[in-house]
C-alpha cells in the first residue's frame, strides 16, 4: 500500500500526456491534482496509527545481491514530511491551475515534472535504505533542474537551473560517499539498523569523515552558507515551483536528513557544532541580505535561506546530547528538536502563502520590483490580508504559529548558552538568534508595506527614465508582462496607473484559495498548537529522539513574562525602528558591496574546471589514430604481462610438444619471412600478395594441425578477400614510403616487439599449463549422443553454442548493411537505361567494360561454376558429419558467383540471379531465428535442436536434424552478406 | 613444434601491431589481418598440436584434437572477414572523399 502511493506520482506522470490528449478541454492541473489529493487523504488516514508509535514498513527487493531493497518506512518524521509534500503539493497544483495558462504554457510538461518531483521527494522521506534515499535525493535535484528551467528559452532560467543542479548534486555525491562509509562502519545501510548500532558507529574511525560528507549533502541541499547561492537564482522558476520546492519541500530535504540521522549522530561534537554554526551564520546572513532585496521573490529567497538556517540551528542544538542522555540540559535539547519540527511546519505554511501572494502580485501587475510596487491595498484587499497574516507569522507576531516556534527557538538558544557545552562563544547563540529575528521583522514589514501600503511608486513613465535597469532579480517573473517594466524612480506621488495596460485587480478566488488556506493554517498552528502537536509533531519528535518527553502538550500562546517574551518584544521595537530608518540608511537598503563574492567563487571555479578538463583531455585525446592504437596496445602489454606474472602463468614446459618435421619447418620459415617482408613492401600489389601468402600459409597450418573446417573456411575467405582487395585496388593511392621520424619509428617498433613477446609468452604459458579443466571432452563425448552430429566443430557452432552463431550472423549482417550504406550506391534502374540512350551508353561503358574478354575463362567458368555450386550444397548439408557447414558452403557459393561476375560482368550475375542479396541476408537471419523459436513450441529453451534417423531407400540410415535448418539460415545469411559486399564494392566507380 | 609456432605467433603479432601504428590506412588494414592470423594460430596452439585425429567422430580414432578452439577460430575467421571488408570500404570511401589515406593528414584537415 505504501509503495502504491510512492509509485502513484510516477504512474500519473507517465500517463499524464495521454490523459491530457483524451481530455482536451480540461486543464491538466486537475488531472495532476489526483496524486497529491489521494496521497494526502491516505497519509491523513495513517495519523492515528503512526501517532501510537507504530510505523508502517514495506519492502520490495531491488538489488537483492547487494542487499539493497526498496525499504519504505512511514514513521512519525516520515509522515510529517509526507503530509507536507502531499498537502502543499495539492495546494500548489490548485494555485498553478490559474497561474499557468493552459494554451500559452507547456502545462503538461510542467505537471509531469512536478509529479516526478513529488514522487522523488516522497521517496526521500519514506526510504529506510540509504542508497535508495540517495537515488530519490538525486532525482529531486534533476526534476528541480527541469522545473527551474521550465522557461527554458530564457538564459537566466537555464543558468539558475544549472547552478542549483551543480551545487546540489555535488553535495549529493559527497553524501553518497558518506553513506557508504557509514555503511562500512555500521555494517548496514538501513537507517533503522544503523540507529541500533550507534554504539559501534561511535567507536569507528570512519564516523568523522562520514559525518562531514553527509553534512555537505545537508548543507548544499538546504542552501546553507556558503552554498546558499543557488537558491536566489532558482527563483527564475515559475512561482508555483518556488512555492513548492523552495519553501516547503526540496530545500527541506537537507533538514529532513539531519533530523533523520539525529539518533545516529546525536552527541557527536563535530556534527552538532557544524550544524549549529552553519545554521547560525546562514540565519543571520540570509536575514541581513533579505532586507536589501528589491525583488519580491529574491527577498523571499533570502528569507528562506535564513529560515532554513534557523531550523538547522535548532536541529544542531537538538543533537548535542546522545539519545537517552541523563544530562541536566538533555531535556532542552529535546525542546530544540521539537522547536525545529514546529518551525518547519510553520515555515512551510507561511512561506508557501508568501510565495503565492508574490506570484499573484506579479501576475496581476506584471512586476515584482518593490521600487515600483506599492498601494495595492486598494486593489487587492484579499491578497493583502493573506500576505499580512503570513508575514506576521514569519515575523513572529502572536497569535500566529511563527510566534510560538520563535519563542521556542529563543528558549533553546538561551538554554544552549546556559548549558555550558558551547564554551566562551555561548553568548553568541542567543545574540545571533535575536539579531536575525529583528532583521526578519524588518523584511516581513518591507514585504507587506512596500507592496500594499503607501502609494504606488515610479508610475511616471518619463522618457528620461526609460532606460530600464536590468538585473536578473529585477526582471518581471513572467515573460508575458515584459512590456510593463516601468522605470525605477522614487516619486512620492499618488497612485496613477496609466503605464499599466490594465488596472491591477484582485486575483480570482481559485488563485487565492491556496494561499488563504496556508495563511489560515499559520494562524491555527498558533492559536491551537494542540491541533498538530500531539498527533503529528510528537510522533515525529520520537523519531528524532526515541523516548523523548512530551514536548507539545504544554504549548500555549501565553506563558508568562519569560525572557523569551521580552526578547520578542525587543525584536518588535528594534525591528520596527529599523524598518522606519531603513530607506535612509545605505547599509540597509543598498545592495551589498563585497570584495569577495561566493557567486564569483562558483563562477571562477566552474570556468577553471572547464579549462582544466579541456587541457587534460587534449593531452591524450589527440585525434591521432596512432596514439589511440598505441594506448590500446600498451594497455594490452601491461595488463597481460602483469597478470601473467602475478598469477604464475609464466611457466614453460617443453614436454608434450609435437615433433617438428622438415616440411613444417619450411612452412614456418616461409610464414615468418613473408610476415617480415610485409612492412617493407613498396607497392600495393606486393603488400596484398604478401598478406595473401600469409593467409594461405595459415591454411597450410590448419591442414597440418587437423582442422579441416578451418582450412576450408580460411582458404575461401582468403580468396574472396583477395578479390575484394583487388576490386578496390585501383581506387587506392599508391603505397607511399612513409616519412616518419626515426623516434616515432623506434617507439612503434618497441611497442610492436613488446606485444609480440607478450603474445609468445601467452602462447607458451597457455600451452604449458591449464588453470581449469577443459570442457572440450564434454563436446567430444556428447556431440553424437546429444546433437546427432559427427563433425564436432560444426555441432558446437550450430547446436552447443548456437546462440553465439546466431548473434554472429546478425553482426555480419549489420556489417554488410553498413558497407552498403557507406558505398551509398543506387542500383541503376532498368527503365532509365532503356528510355535514355545516352544513359544506356554510360551504363554499358561502366558495366560492359568490366567484363572479361577472356574466352577460355568464360568457357571454363561455366563448367567450374556448376561444380563449385554443387560442391557447396554438398558441403552445406554434409557439414553436420563431415567437414563443412553453413559458413563454408556459403562462402563457396559466393566465390562461384564472384567467378561468374569476373568472367561475364556483374550485370550477367544480376540478370541470372535477380535477387536482392540484402533481403537474402534478412531471410537467412529469419530462418535461423525461427529455427530457434521453433523449440518453444516443444516447450524447450531457445535453439534446442531435435534430430531423428530416417531410412531412405538408397542412402540407408540417415539422420535428420533441425540443426541443418539452422545451418541453412547461416548459409543464406552469409551468401547474402558476401554478395552484398562484393557487388556493392564492384559497382561503385 | 609449439615453441616454433609460439615464435611465429609473436612475430606475426608484432608485424601486425607495427603495421597498425602506420599512417596509411591500407597498411592498418593489412596489419589487422596479420593480427587476426596470429590470434588464430594462438588459439590453436593453446590446446596442443597434433594430439589426435581431426574432430570428426566418423574417423573412429582413439583421441581427437581439441574441437573448441577450432569452433572459436571458425567464428573469428568469418567475423574478421566482415570487419576487414567494412574497414576496406571505409578506407576506400574516405580516400575518395578526402583525397588521402594518411590518417595524420586527415586529422590535420579535420582540425582546420
Amino acid at each position: 500500500m505504501l509503495h502504491f502511493f510512492l509509485l502513484l506520482p510516477f504512474l500519473l506522470a507517465a500517463m499524464l500526456p495521454l490523459l491530457n490528449k483524451l481530455t482536451k478541454e480540461l486543464h491538466p492541473g486537475w488531472l495532476a491534482m489526483a496524486a497529491p489529493a489521494f496521497m494526502l487523504f491516505y497519509f491523513l488516514s495513517r495519523i492515528p496509527e503512526v501517532s501510537k508509535g507504530r510505523s508502517l514498513t514495506a519492502s520490495v527487493p531491488w538489488i537483492p545481491s547487494l542487499g539493497i531493497n526498496l525499504d519504505s518506512n512511514l514513521d512519525g518524521l516520515g509522515l510529517l514530511f509526507a503530509l507536507l509534500i502531499s498537502g502543499i503539493g495539492a495546494l500548489v497544483v490548485l494555485y498553478s491551475i490559474s497561474y499557468l495558462h493552459p494554451r500559452k504554457e507547456a502545462v503538461t510538461r510542467f505537471y509531469v515534472c512536478l509529479l516526478l518531483f513529488m514522487g522523488a521527494m516522497l521517496g526521500v522521506v519514506l526510504s529506510d535504505h540509504l542508497i535508495v534515499l540517495y537515488g530519490f535525493w538525486e532525482l529531486t535535484s534533476i526534476t528541480s533542474f527541469l522545473l527551474i528551467a521550465f522557461w527554458h528559452k530564457r538564459e537566466v532560467s537555464l543558468a539558475g537551473a544549472l547552478k542549483s543542479l551543480l551545487i546540489t548534486s555535488f553535495g549529493g555525491l559527497a553524501m553518497l560517499a558518506g553513506f557508504l562509509l557509514l555503511g562500512l562502519a555500521g555494517g548496514s545501510l538501513r537507517v533503522s539498523e544503523l540507529i541500533d548500532s550507534s554504539a559501534v558507529l561511535a567507536a569507528s574511525p570512519l564516523l568523522l569523515p562520514a559525518m562531514l560528507l553527509i553534512a555537505l549533502g545537508v548543507l548544499t541541499k538546504s542552501a546553507q552558507f556558503p552554498f546558499h547561492i543557488w537558491l536566489p537564482d532558482a527563483m527564475e522558476a515559475p512561482t508555483p515551483v518556488s512555492a513548492y520546492l523552495h519553501s516547503a519541500t526540496m530545500v527541506k530535504a537537507g533538514l529532513y536528513l539531519a533530523a533523520r540521522l539525529m539518533p545516529i549522530f546525536a552527541g557527536q561534537a563535530p556534527w552538532y557544532i557544524l550544524l549549529t554554526t552553519s545554521g547560525l551564520i546562514t540565519l543571520l546572513y540570509g536575514a541581513f541580505r533579505a532586507i536589501k532585496q528589491t525583488d519580491l521573490k529574491a527577498l523571499l529567497a533570502y528569507s528562506t535561506i535564513s529560515q532554513l538556517g534557523l531550523v538547522l540551528t535548532l536541529l544542531g542544538l537538538g543533537s548535542v546530547y546522545p539519545t537517552g542522555s541523563t544530562h541536566e540540559y538533555a531535556v532542552y535539547s529535546t525542546a530544540a528538536a521539537a522547536a525545529a519540527l514546529f518551525h518547519l511546519v510553520n515555515h512551510a505554511a507561511f512561506k508557501g502563502a508568501l510565495f503565492m501572494t508574490a506570484g499573484i502580485v506579479d501576475h496581476e501587475t506584471g512586476t515584482r520590483d518593490l521600487r515600483q510596487l506599492g498601494g495595492l491595498l486598494r486593489f487587492m484587499p484579499l491578497t493583502f490580508t493573506v500576505a499580512l497574516a503570513a508575514s506576521l507569522s514569519m515575523a513572529g507576531v502572536p497569535p500566529f504559529g511563527g510566534f510560538m516556534s520563535k519563542e521556542l527557538f529563543f528558549g533553546s538558544a538561551l538554554d544552549a548558552m546556559r548549558s555550558g557545552s558551547w564554551g566562551t562563544a555561548a553568548f553568541l547563540i542567543p545574540v545571533i538568534a535575536w539579531t536575525a529575528s529583528a532583521f526578519t521583522f524588518v523584511y516581513s514589514a518591507i514585504f507587506v508595506w512596500r507592496t500594499f501600503g503607501g502609494s504606488r511608486r515610479g508610475e511616471q513613465a518619463d522618457a528620461s527614465h526609460a532606460a530600464v535597469q536590468e538585473a536578473p532579480h529585477k526582471q518581471p517573473n513572467d515573460a508575458r508582462h515584459a512590456t510593463m517594466r516601468a522605470p525605477v524612480q522614487e516619486t512620492p506621488q499618488d497612485a496613477r496607473y496609466e503605464t499599466l495596460q490594465e488596472t491591477p485587480h484582485e486575483a480570482p478566488l481559485s488563485m487565492l484559495l491556496s494561499p488563504m488556506l496556508l495563511a489560515a493554517a499559520a494562524l491555527i498552528f498558533g492559536l491551537f498548537p494542540g491541533s498538530i502537536g500531539p498527533n503529528v509533531l510528537q510522533p515525529a519528535l520520537d523519531s528524532l529522539q526515541p523516548g523523548a518527553a512530551e514536548a507539545f502538550t504544554e504549548l500555549s500562546l501565553w506563558h508568562g513574562w519569560t525572557p523569551e517574551l521580552l526578547m520578542t518584544l525587543g525584536v518588535f521595537i528594534v525591528g520596527g525602528a529599523l524598518f522606519l530608518i531603513a530607506p535612509r540608511v545605505p547599509l540597509l537598503n543598498r545592495p551589498l558591496r563585497v570584495l569577495f563574492s561566493w557567486n564569483g567563487v562558483f563562477k571562477g571555479g566552474l570556468r577553471n574546471a572547464d579549462r582544466a578538463s579541456e587541457r587534460l583531455t587534449s593531452l591524450y585525446l589527440t585525434g591521432s589514430m596512432r596514439h589511440y592504437a598505441s594506448y590500446v596496445f600498451l594497455f594490452l602489454i601491461v595488463a597481460v604481462a602483469v597478470t601473467t606474472f602475478m598469477t604464475g602463468g609464466f611457466r614453460i614446459s617443453f614436454s608434450g610438444m609435437a615433433p617438428v618435421t622438415v616440411y613444417e619447418g619450411i612452412a614456418v620459415a616461409a610464414l615468418i619471412a613473408a610476415a617480415l617482408a610485409v612492412p617493407f613492401a613498396q607497392s600495393r600489389m606486393m603488400a596484398i600478395i604478401l598478406t595473401g601468402t600469409i593467409g594461405y600459409l595459415v591454411v597450410l597450418f590448419f591442414v597440418l594441425f587437423r582442422a579441416p573446417d578451418l582450412a576450408l573456411t580460411q582458404m575461401i575467405v582468403e580468396t574472396v578477400s583477395v578479390t575484394l582487395f583487388l576490386l578496390c585496388f585501383y581506387h587506392l593511392p599508391a603505397l607511399k614510403r612513409e616519412k616518419i621520424a626515426l623516434r616515432t619509428k623506434l617507439i612503434n617498433g618497441l611497442i610492436a616487439a613488446a606485444s609480440g613477446i607478450v603474445m609468445t609468452v601467452v602462447a607458451l604459458g597457455a600451452f604449458s599449463g591449464r588453470a581449469f579443466p577443459s570442457i572440450s571432452d564434454y563436446y567430444l563425448k556428447n556431440s553424437y549422443e546429444l546433437a546427432g552430429g559427427k563433425n564436432v566443430v560444426n555441432v558446437i557452432l550450430v547446436d552447443f553454442r548456437g546462440f553465439d552463431t546466431m548473434l554472429e550472423i546478425v553482426v555480419l549482417g549489420i556489417a554488410s548493411y553498413a558497407i552498403y550504406g557507406v558505398i551509398g550506391l543506387k542500383w541503376p534502374e532498368e527503365k532509365v537505361v532503356e528510355r535514355n540512350g545516352l544513359r544506356e551508353r554510360e551504363f554499358r561503358l561502366i558495366y560492359e567494360d568490366a567484363r572479361s574478354n577472356d574466352v577460355i575463362l568464360q568457357t571454363l567458368s561455366k563448367v567450374i561454376l556448376f561444380l563449385i555450386l554443387t560442391f557447396s550444397f554438398y558441403i552445406l548439408f554434409a557439414g553436420h558429419h563431415e567437414p563443412g557447414g553453413g559458413f563454408i558452403g556459403a562462402l563457396m557459393t559466393s566465390s562461384a558467383l564472384v567467378l561468374l561476375s569476373i568472367a561475364f560482368g556483374a550485370k550477367t550475375v544480376r540478370s541470372a540471379l535477380p535477387l536482392n542479396f540484402r533481403i537474402v541476408t534478412a531471410c537467412g537471419i529469419a530462418v535461423a531465428l525461427l529455427t530457434g523459436i521453433g523449440s518453444f513450441a516443444f516447450n524447450m529453451p531457445f535453439l534446442s535442436h531435435a534430430f531423428g534417423y530416417v531410412y531412405l531407400p538408397i542412402f540407408g540410415k540417415n539422420e535428420l536434424a533441425t540443426a541443418v535448418l539452422f545451418d541453412l539460415g547461416v548459409y543464406l545469411t552469409v551468401v547474402g552478406i558476401t554478395m552484398t559486399i562484393i557487388l556493392a564494392i564492384g559497382r561503385d566507380k | 613444434m609449439e615453441l616454433l609456432l609460439a615464435l611465429t605467433i609473436g612475430i606475426l603479432f608484432a608485424v601486425g601491431v607495427y603495421m597498425i601504428l602506420a599512417r596509411s590506412l591500407l597498411r592498418v588494414i593489412l596489419g589487422l589481418s596479420l593480427l587476426t592470423h596470429s590470434v588464430h594460430l594462438l588459439l590453436l596452439t593453446m590446446s596442443g598440436l597434433k594430439a589426435g585425429a581431426p574432430p570428426l567422430l566418423g574417423e573412429k580414432a582413439d583421441s581427437y584434437v581439441d574441437p573448441l578452439p577450432q569452433a572459436l577460430i571458425l567464428t573469428s575467421i568469418v567475423i574478421s572477414f566482415g570487419v576487414t571488408s567494412l574497414y576496406f570500404v571505409l578506407a576506400y570511401k574516405s580516400y575518395q572523399k578526402l583525397g588521402t589515406d594518411d590518417t595524420e593528414q586527415m586529422r590535420r584537415e579535420a582540425d582546420e
